[in-house]
């Protein structure tokens, strides 16, 4: 499964309130 | 499923500003957390560890159908719960998915026999899990005879 991963948490937030939709978070410290 | 979320990475190590403000709103502890946060930033659904990719969208439906529940939108999150059981019968987000289905069912249609038949269904598949013995005060008498035998 790939995921486009994006790097703002902040934007993600206020475009999942205007567009209706989930964030999916991950907290990670896995190598990039 | 995926086009339901907005996938957002955020790293212990380039990002220590963003992981500790949003680490600390939502109480992350462990590495990797994958969060479930509804539009109105919102936790819906929480996985801790590493888990594989199948597991992971079964969880994530597992999220989709907590956030439909939490909104009252009962029949959407019976059909989340029901697809993650049907695409992903062999993980361990089916058997909880399982539980839930017939809660919102049940809460849907305020008729008992949800929970009923979501606990009968228990005593065929998952008979091992947590979630079947959380189900097990919902079957009727005879079937817990049936059950044992």
């Amino acid at each position: 499964m790939a995921i486009a991963w994006r790097r703002d948490p902040d934007d993600a937030l206020v475009e999942a309130k205007v567009r209706g939709r989930h964030v999916l978070f991950d907290f990670s410290a896995a190598p990039m | 499923m995926t086009e339901n979320f907005i996938p957002v990475r955020i790293h212990i190590r380039e990002q220590p500003e963003a992981w500790k403000r949003l680490g600390e709103r939502y109480g992350v502890q462990w590495t990797p957390t994958v969060l479930v946060v509804d539009p109105l930033g919102v936790e819906r659904h929480r996985i801790e560890g590493f888990i594989p990719a199948d597991e992971l969208v079964a969880q994530l439906m597992l999220g989709l159908g907590k956030s439909a529940f939490a909104r009252q939108e009962l029949g959407e999150a019976e059909r989340w719960f029901r697809e993650a059981v049907e695409r992903f019968p062999d993980t361990d987000a089916a058997p909880e998915a399982l539980y839930w289905a017939g809660v919102a069912l049940y809460k849907k249609t305020n008729d008992p026999s949800a929970l009923a038949h979501t606990a009968e269904a228990f005593t065929r598949q998952y008979r091992d899990s947590l979630w079947a013995k959380k189900a097990s005060v919902w079957l009727k008498p005879e079937t817990m005879r049936d059950a044992r035998a």
